[in-house]
């Protein structure tokens, strides 16, 4: 490259405006330290990586973690306050409060994961498809999506989960998935669309490339950091929806330990033993806090023109 | 502008009708039959077959569930446009009495909600704007971010431990109607209204403030500088309007939030409300006030879009005049 | 005594990257009435030391952190960046015209919103007489139908017409220096010219003095009486029109003529050279001079010795370099 800059052999003639416009060249850094250093320049963001860390570390390793059964019943230790067996009490069917925390980790990051993936891979498929074919498929992608987010997201999954009660946390997935298809499939088109716009799409199309092949080739490829950034800013809201589910009872059903139910089951017994409500909600906190920090991290390292969009 | 706004009523129009369609199929599509899901569970036994075949089927016949389902749902649809929203299966009263006794109590929290999240949103986030980099603004923006992951009914129940039981300042749960008792009725909104709006403020001041930094680095805002103009000036003549538009649009939005925040908060302070009522109805399989319910909260998102286009039209030329 | 005297101006950019001293000393005056030209490549610094003559640079990230900019006597160094004296000054004496003009208009204020409020601060007019001067200036600067024009919206306008509304604007208030930032560099070739024409004319009748900053030899070469090449953050040669056209002494100055077709030139008679090399990361700059790893002329002083002062080899004819080459 060097050498044929410093000695060309059919020297370009320049026009007259853009002769000495001669853009500087880009800074040589790689991608990945750039990344990472706009990603750990933030203390907030590596506060979020961290508990993010922690939290599937927990997961994983929540049998080695600690002795106790989240399932199991033990009526004889029944609504203890914090001691040094049950460091955070135990709740009214004598189950381990931080047993049971530390194996909702486990719900919580599966669902949040399952349903924002199923999402993504649905509202990305339907928002590139409305993109590329326009017309009608583009209106009737935005009506489902407009329908779709008329609902407040918490209104459709209660309907979905609420009509399907009792079927198991594959149900809890499919509502807050489903509660996820229209803002990501929106956001898609948005970005295909003006990913179009440019002129390396036209120069595509003006060397023959097929339809099919500009759009996997040329613009997902262009159109992708939004959809990182939203699965990971997704995570967090995913895993408030499933909290909240749970919390209304609609969600996943006992004795499957979900933060979100250990709140509602916590609340008859608020004024003797507050910690059994408050504490799975200070965990969902920490949860959706790490994962809001590692999105904006990512978007910020990714593309900071993302800030207006996400 | 009168074109944009007939053209946006329509589109509402037909999105509520679309909603309809959704929540109808929703409710019927979803595996189950309504009738022996709600008797097992009106019973309490969780058997599905306490009725005889025929006792069923007389009751599919009386709700016109046998019917095939576009018949079902035009029967529906015509009624709800005639203000019928069909019979509570749980309390054998008609809906529209039913919300028509809840919705009011909904409305009334809901828009302190949305005044107060608004608002106190507004006012921190260009506060933050302005005075970007300084301590107070770091904490408020972290204070807001952290606020973004609060689950409103675990703030709700902490609210109720802190206030009501340490302090004793509020009534732990419950509910008087406003147009009763006034100030008997102040006591117990102040902390759910607080639940959901503190949420509100999180949102609306991380947006704010995004959108008045990204107004700041236009060239339009540069060039009000050079002109000379004071600062408070450019704020409020250059920035705010423009800032405003994005945040404008998201209030659709953050109304569907805090509806969705009351259902919650309702169930956590026993407001009887919409939420409640929906909730209730779901545990009780009471398909039609389900649907019915479902179809209030879809309005009235589309109802307040509505308005957020036109605020949308009158903030920004491009559409007034586009 | 010249109207605007800039003495060393240092303006410097704390990035992600490290500091970029987008400004490192640069020095120029404008008389009068004068047109002077502003050259250089994309992030030489031009609009950079503009924008720090005018305070209008947002700190953090820049910062103007040396120099002296004496106007009307006063060195607007020393005045706070948003203060008080400065804004009197800003929009009145010393105006600008901006690159963007589809992005620098307000679009949620009409045009005459935008053009009454400079005369309502910095004159004193009511709002009448603000808004029939405002359609005067529209008028002034050809905008067809101005009186009904001047309450429409910026997104109503086309980009040229957006451009000569940024002079009115400009214009307004009978300033004593004009800075037009590439005023033509995003609009179409014939309105370029058109608006070019228009400045001209305007600043020679009402007696003000014109900064045009472009990247762009052939607007500085029809235009401006006195031309400031720029490199790398620094002014490298400066002089009357026809002396750096005519008798270039630079190294860069001369290739980047050697590089450029000129009107009216028969098709191979001359051989376009393009510099070689790129513009230099302005992070981490040698102390040598800039232009050193793309020059043809280097000696062994260049390697060894700071960046040369500028020094005089003609008439007001400066360059800043150690070698002396006849210009060809």
């Amino acid at each position: 490259m060097d050498e044929e800059a410093k000695m060309p052999e059919n020297p370009v003639v320049p026009t007259p405006n853009d002769i000495i416009s001669i853009e500087p060249a880009p800074p040589r850094r790689s991608e990945w330290r750039r990344f990472a250093r706009v990603f750990f320049g933030r203390k907030l963001y590596l506060v979020g990586f961290i508990i993010v860390v922690i939290i599937i570390l927990t997961a994983i390793f929540a049998p080695v973690l600690t002795p106790y059964d989240p399932e199991k019943n033990d009526l004889t230790s029944r609504l203890q306050t914090p001691n040094a067996e049950h460091l955070l009490g135990t709740d009214q069917l004598g189950r381990d409060i931080l047993t049971r925390i530390v194996y909702g980790a486990r719900v919580s990051l599966i669902i949040g994961f399952s349903a924002v993936f199923a999402s993504t891979i649905v509202g990305t498929i339907m928002g590139l498809a409305a993109a590329h074919y326009g017309g009608w498929v583009f209106a009737i992608i935005m009506r489902i999506a407009d329908v779709l987010m008329a609902l407040p997201a918490i209104i459709l999954m209660m309907l979905i989960a609420g009509m399907l009660k009792g079927g198991g946390i594959w149900i809890v997935v499919f509502a807050l998935g489903f509660g996820g298809i229209a803002p990501m499939a929106r956001m898609m088109c948005g970005q295909a669309l003006s990913v179009k716009q440019n002129d390396y799409i036209m120069a595509a199309r003006a060397v023959g490339m097929s339809n099919w092949r500009i759009m996997f080739t040329q613009i997902f490829p262009n159109a992708y950091p939004p959809l990182i950034v939203g699965l990971t800013m997704g995570i967090g809201g995913v895993v408030l929806g499933e909290a909240g589910l749970s919390f209304l009872g609609i969600g996943v059903q006992a004795p499957t330990p979900s933060w979100g139910g250990m709140v509602m089951d916590g609340q008859r017994f608020l004024l003797t033993n507050p910690l059994l409500s408050l504490m799975p909600g200070v965990a969902i906190m920490f949860l959706v806090f790490g994962f809001n920090m590692v999105g904006d991290g990512v978007r910020d390292a990714i593309d900071p023109r993302l800030r207006g969009v996400i | 502008m009168t074109a944009y706004i007939i053209r946006r009523i329509i589109i509402g129009f037909m999105i509520l009708i679309l909603v309809t369609i959704l929540v109808f199929l929703l409710v019927r599509l979803l595996p189950g039959d309504p009738v022996m899901r709600y008797m097992a569970n009106f019973t309490g036994t969780g058997q599905q077959n306490v009725m005889t075949p025929e006792q069923h089927d007389a009751m599919m016949v009386k709700l016109g569930l046998d019917r095939p389902i576009p018949v079902q749902y035009w029967d529906w649809i015509s009624k709800v446009f005639r203000g019928d929203l069909g019979e509570s299966l749980g309390v054998q009263q008609p809906i529209s009495k039913l919300i028509a006794d809840v919705l009011p109590r909904t409305a009334y929290i809901g828009f302190w909600m949305f005044v107060v999240g608004t608002f106190g949103g507004l006012l921190v986030g260009i506060y933050c704007a302005l005075r970007r980099g300084t301590w107070l603004d770091n904490t408020l923006t972290t204070i807001a971010n952290i606020g973004m992951t609060v689950p409103v009914f675990w703030l709700g129940i902490l609210l109720i431990y802190l206030f009501s039981y340490k302090l004793g300042w509020f009534p732990m749960y419950g509910w008087v109607n406003p147009w009763d008792d006034f100030w008997k009725s102040c006591t117990y909104v102040v902390l759910p209204i607080a639940s959901v709006a503190l949420g509100g403020i999180a949102g609306m001041a991380r947006l704010t403030r995004s959108c008045m930094l990204e107004v700041m680095r236009t060239d339009y805002v540069r060039t009000a500088w050079a002109k000379g103009l004071r600062e408070r000036v450019i704020v409020v003549r250059h920035q705010l309007k423009n800032a405003m538009i994005p945040v404008v649009t998201s209030l659709g939005g953050t109304l569907a939030m805090i509806l969705g925040g009351s259902v919650f908060i309702e169930t956590v302070f026993s407001i009887p409300g919409m939420g409640l009522m929906m909730t209730t109805a779901i545990f009780d399989y009471d398909y039609q006030v389900v649907q019915a319910s479902a179809l209030i909260f879809g309005g009235i998102v589309i109802f307040s879009n509505l308005a957020v286009d036109i605020a949308w039209g009158w903030l920004d030329p491009r559409i007034r005049y586009g | 005594m010249a109207l605007l005297d800039v003495q060393g101006l240092q303006t410097y950019f704390h990035t992600e990257y490290g500091l970029v001293k987008a400004a490192d000393g640069v020095t120029f005056h404008v008389n009068q009435g004068e047109i002077i030209g502003l050259v250089g490549e994309s992030g030489c610094g031009k609009s950079v030391s503009i924008l720090s003559v005018m305070r209008l640079i947002t700190s953090p990230p820049g910062e103007t952190v040396g120099g002296k900019v004496i106007f009307d006597g006063k060195d607007l160094l020393k005045y706070k960046p948003n203060g008080r004296e400065m804004r009197a000054i800003r929009g009145s004496k010393l105006t600008m015209i901006f690159q963007e003009p589809m992005s620098s208009l307000n679009p949620v204020l009409t045009i005459s919103r935008q053009l009454t409020e400079t005369l309502e601060l910095h004159l004193d007019m009511d709002k009448r007489a603000a808004k029939e001067r405002a359609i005067e200036l529209l008028r002034m600067v050809g905008v067809p139908d101005a009186a009904n024009r001047v309450d429409d919206y910026p997104h109503q306008f086309s980009g040229g017409m957006r451009q000569r509304v940024m002079i009115a604007m400009a214009l307004s208030c009978n300033p004593a220096i004009i800075f037009a930032d590439e005023p033509t560099t995003a609009v179409d070739v014939t309105t370029q010219a058109q608006l070019l024409e228009l400045m001209k004319d305007l600043v020679t009748r009402l007696n003000t003095a014109l900064v045009i900053v472009t990247h762009n030899l052939g607007v500085v070469a029809r235009y401006a009486e006195r031309i400031y090449v720029m490199y790398a953050g620094r002014i490298i040669e400066s002089g009357r029109s026809e002396d750096i056209f005519g008798n270039p002494r630079h190294p860069y100055t001369i290739g980047l003529l050697h590089s450029v077709p000129k009107l009216g030139e028969r098709h191979g008679t001359r051989k376009l050279i393009p510099i070689y090399g790129l513009p230099p990361d302005l992070i981490n700059m040698p102390p040598t001079c800039a232009f050193l790893p793309r020059c043809t002329e280097k000696i062994g002083r260049c390697e060894k010795e700071p960046w040369p002062e500028l020094r005089a080899v003609g008439d007001d004819h400066y360059i800043s370099c150690y070698v002396d080459i006849k210009g060809k």
